[in-house]
C-alpha cells in the first residue's frame, strides 16, 4: 500500500513553514495535503513524491512523525462516483478513519486518499478495480 | 466594639497557667505518640520513652522535627496512635510524588477542632443569629468540613454549598440573607466580578463578614474586597495536617491571628538552621498538636512563613497572634486554594510513555481565578500519526493530574523540542500570575 506522511505540528505561527522548508530543501514534491485541526495542535498529512525521504528528513529534525498506509483510490470525476465508493468500502466492513481528495483533471479525474480500518486484510483492490475505480502505488503516486 | 468569647477562661488564660496547661498536654501527646511506630523509634533516639521524661517546656527542643516526607513514609498507619475503631474520620491530602499523607480524628479529635472553629467565629463577632455559606470545597480538603462543624455548633444558619457554581453561590447569598461567607481570597473577588453578570445588585445582598484563608494574600487584597463589598474580612490560618481551618483567626481587631496556643505549641525557626526565633522575626512555622490523640503530630514544619506580632490584643485573648502567610520554604503551589507541588505533576506526565522529556507548569489568572497549564512535549518515537491517540492522549494526563492534584488543569500538547530546556535544575514552572 502507498504511504501518507502524517506530522504532528502545533498551531502556531511558522510551524507549517518549518516542515515545507525541509521538505524543499529534500526537493520532495508534495502532491496533496491536508490538516486535521484541533485548535492548538493538528496532524498533517502529506501525500508526497518520496515518502522516506521526506520522513526521514523531518524525523531527523525532531518531528514526531509517521507514515501510514493508505489507500490512494483514482475516481472518475462525474456526479454520484464518491458516494459509490463510500458505498462499497461500507458494504466490505472497510472503515473510514480519515480521507481527503483532490482532483487532479477536473471533468475526468480525482484521487481519494483513505486512512482505514480493514483495508489491509480485505481483498480490496480487487473490488474497487472490478468497478471501475483505479487503485494506486507508491510510483503511480509519485508519477502524478 | 463588645468582645465576645466562645472559651472565655481558656482564651485569656495567663501565662503561666497556659504554659502549666501546655506542658501537661504536651506529655500526654508525647505519651500518645510514643504508641506510633514512626514516634517510637525517633523519640527513642532521642531519648524519650515516656511523657514524664517532658519535664519542662523546654524539652520540646529535645523532640525532633516531623516533615511531610515523614507523613508521606508513615502512610497509611505510621502515625496512628489509636485503635482503627476509635477513628471517626480520616482526612487526607495529596502527596508531592504521588503518595498521599494521612490525618485521623477520633470523635473528641473532631470535638477538639469545632471548640477552635466556634471560637474562631465568636472572635469576629458572629453569632447563632447569622447565616454563614460555605465556599470551601467540602470532603477530604478540610476546608469545608471544618468550619462547617464549628459553625453548626455556634447554632448558625449553615449553607453547606461547597465550591464553584458562582450563579448559585450568589443566589443563595441572596435568599437566605447570607451575612459571613468563608472563602478564598481569590474567589471572593470573583464572585464580585460576577455580580453584574448574573444581574445580582450588592444592595441586595447582606453580607457582612468573610473569612478568608487557603491561599496567600496581601493587606491591600483584603481592603479591596472590604470596599468592594463593604464587608469585614478576616484572615484565616489552618493546614490539613494540623485538622485544617481553626489553627490561627483574626479576632475583630484585624490584627494578626490568634494562635490557640492550649491546642497548639508554635514555634517560628530559621528554616536552614532551624534555631528557634523570637517574636518579629520572620521564619517558618512549627507546630505541635496538643489534644489530638489519633495523629499527634510533634514539631511539624508547615514550610509556610510567617512571623509573630508583639504585645498585647485590645480583645484580651492572651494567644500569640501569627502574621499572615508570607511565604513557603518549598515549591508548593496555592492555586485556587489548592496546595499543588509540581513533583505530582511531574510524576503523572512522566509516567505516561507517549509524553516525551520535557515539560512546563503555566500558572495564569483568568479574571480572579487561578488557571494551571500543563504542557508536555509528545515522544515522537510513539506518535502514530493518529490524531485520535493524541485526542485520548490528552484527556488521560489531564484526568490523571486531575487525580492526582485535585484540580483541573488545561493539558497542551506540543512538539518534541519546543519546550524551553531549563539548565541545572529545572526551572520547569512559569507562575505569571499576578499576586493577590
Amino acid at each position: 500500500m502507498p504511504r501518507q506522511l502524517n506530522i504532528f505540528i502545533e498551531n502556531r505561527p511558522g510551524r507549517l513553514k518549518s516542515v515545507t522548508e525541509i521538505l524543499s530543501q529534500g526537493n520532495i514534491n508534495i502532491i496533496a495535503f491536508t490538516i486535521q485541526d484541533r485548535g492548538d495542535f493538528g496532524v498533517m498529512k502529506l501525500l508526497v513524491d518520496k515518502p522516506d525521504v521526506a520522513h526521514l528528513a523531518l524525523a531527523d529534525k525532531g518531528f514526531a512523525c509517521v507514515l501510514k498506509d493508505i489507500l490512494v483510490v483514482s475516481i472518475q470525476d462525474k456526479p454520484g462516483n464518491l458516494n459509490k465508493l463510500a458505498s462499497l468500502l461500507l458494504k466490505h466492513n472497510i472503515n473510514i478513519i480519515d480521507t481527503h481528495g483532490f482532483v487532479i483533471e477536473p471533468g475526468n479525474r480525482g484521487i481519494c486518499c483513505i486512512e482505514s480500518a480493514g483495508a489491509e486484510n480485505a481483498n480490496i483492490t480487487k473490488i474497487l478495480e472490478k468497478e471501475g475505480f483505479g487503485v494506486l502505488g507508491d510510483k503511480e503516486i509519485s508519477e502524478l | 466594639m463588645e468582645t465576645y468569647y466562645w472559651n472565655k477562661e481558656l482564651e485569656t488564660i495567663d501565662q503561666a497557667s497556659l504554659e502549666d496547661l501546655q506542658l501537661k498536654l504536651l506529655r500526654d501527646t508525647v505519651q500518645a505518640a510514643l504508641k506510633t511506630p514512626f514516634y517510637r523509634n525517633r523519640l527513642k533516639k532521642a531519648g524519650i520513652n515516656s511523657g514524664d521524661d517532658i519535664r519542662s517546656l523546654q524539652d520540646l527542643q529535645r523532640i525532633p522535627f516531623t516533615t511531610k516526607d515523614d507523613l508521606r513514609e508513615g502512610y497509611p498507619t505510621g502515625l496512628l496512635a489509636v485503635d482503627l475503631a476509635e477513628v471517626v474520620r480520616i482526612h487526607t491530602s495529596s502527596g508531592t510524588t504521588g503518595t498521599p499523607t494521612v490525618i485521623y480524628h477520633t470523635k473528641e479529635d473532631l470535638d477538639n477542632w469545632t471548640e477552635l472553629v466556634c471560637r474562631c467565629i465568636v472572635a469576629t463577632g458572629a453569632t447563632r443569629e447569622d447565616v454563614f455559606q460555605n465556599t470551601m470545597s467540602y470532603g477530604l480538603f478540610t476546608g469545608g468540613l471544618g468550619l462547617h462543624y464549628g459553625a453548626e455548633r455556634l447554632g448558625m444558619t449553615v449553607i453547606p454549598v461547597g465550591s464553584g457554581n458562582t450563579r448559585r453561590q450568589i443566589q443563595l447569598m441572596k435568599d437566605f440573607k447570607t451575612t459571613v461567607i468563608h472563602a478564598t481570597p481569590s474567589y471572593m473577588l470573583h464572585i464580585y466580578s460576577k455580580l453584574n453578570e448574573f444581574k445580582i445588585p450588592l444592595n441586595e445582598l447582606f453580607l457582612k463578614k468573610a473569612y478568608l484563608g487557603a491561599e496567600p494574600y496581601s493587606e491591600n487584597t483584603r481592603r479591596k474586597i472590604e470596599e468592594f463589598f463593604h464587608i469585614d474580612v478576616y484572615n484565616s490560618y489552618g493546614l490539613s495536617e494540623m485538622n485544617g481551618p481553626g489553627v490561627s483567626f483574626e479576632c475583630i481587631h484585624k490584627c494578626g491571628m490568634h494562635t490557640w496556643e492550649d491546642s497548639y505549641l508554635l514555634e517560628i525557626i530559621d528554616p536552614k538552621t532551624t534555631r528557634t526565633l523570637s517574636e518579629e522575626h520572620e521564619g517558618e512555622i512549627v507546630l505541635t498538636n496538643l489534644r489530638r490523640r489519633a495523629t499527634p503530630l510533634l514539631r511539624y514544619r508547615t514550610r509556610d512563613l510567617a512571623f509573630i506580632h508583639k504585645g498585647k490584643c485590645k480583645c484580651r485573648r492572651t494567644h500569640h497572634r501569627l502574621s499572615r502567610i508570607t511565604g513557603r520554604t518549598d515549591d508548593m503551589l496555592i492555586v485556587n486554594g489548592v496546595n499543588v507541588y509540581p513533583s505530582q505533576i511531574e510524576e503523572v506526565v512522566m509516567r505516561i510513555p507517549q509524553v516525551g522529556t520535557n515539560y512546563q507548569i503555566c500558572l495564569e489568572k483568568d479574571g480572579t481565578l487561578d488557571k494551571i497549564i500543563v504542557k508536555v512535549e509528545i515522544y515522537s518515537k510513539l506518535f502514530t500519526g493518529d490524531i485520535r491517540q493524541l485526542d485520548a492522549l490528552k484527556a488521560k494526563i489531564n484526568e490523571e493530574l486531575r487525580a492526582a492534584i485535585i484540580i483541573s488543569p488545561i493539558v497542551e500538547l506540543h512538539e518534541p523540542g519546543s519546550l524551553p530546556v531549563s539548565e541545572g535544575k529545572a526551572k520547569r514552572v512559569v507562575d505569571s500570575r499576578i499576586k493577590l
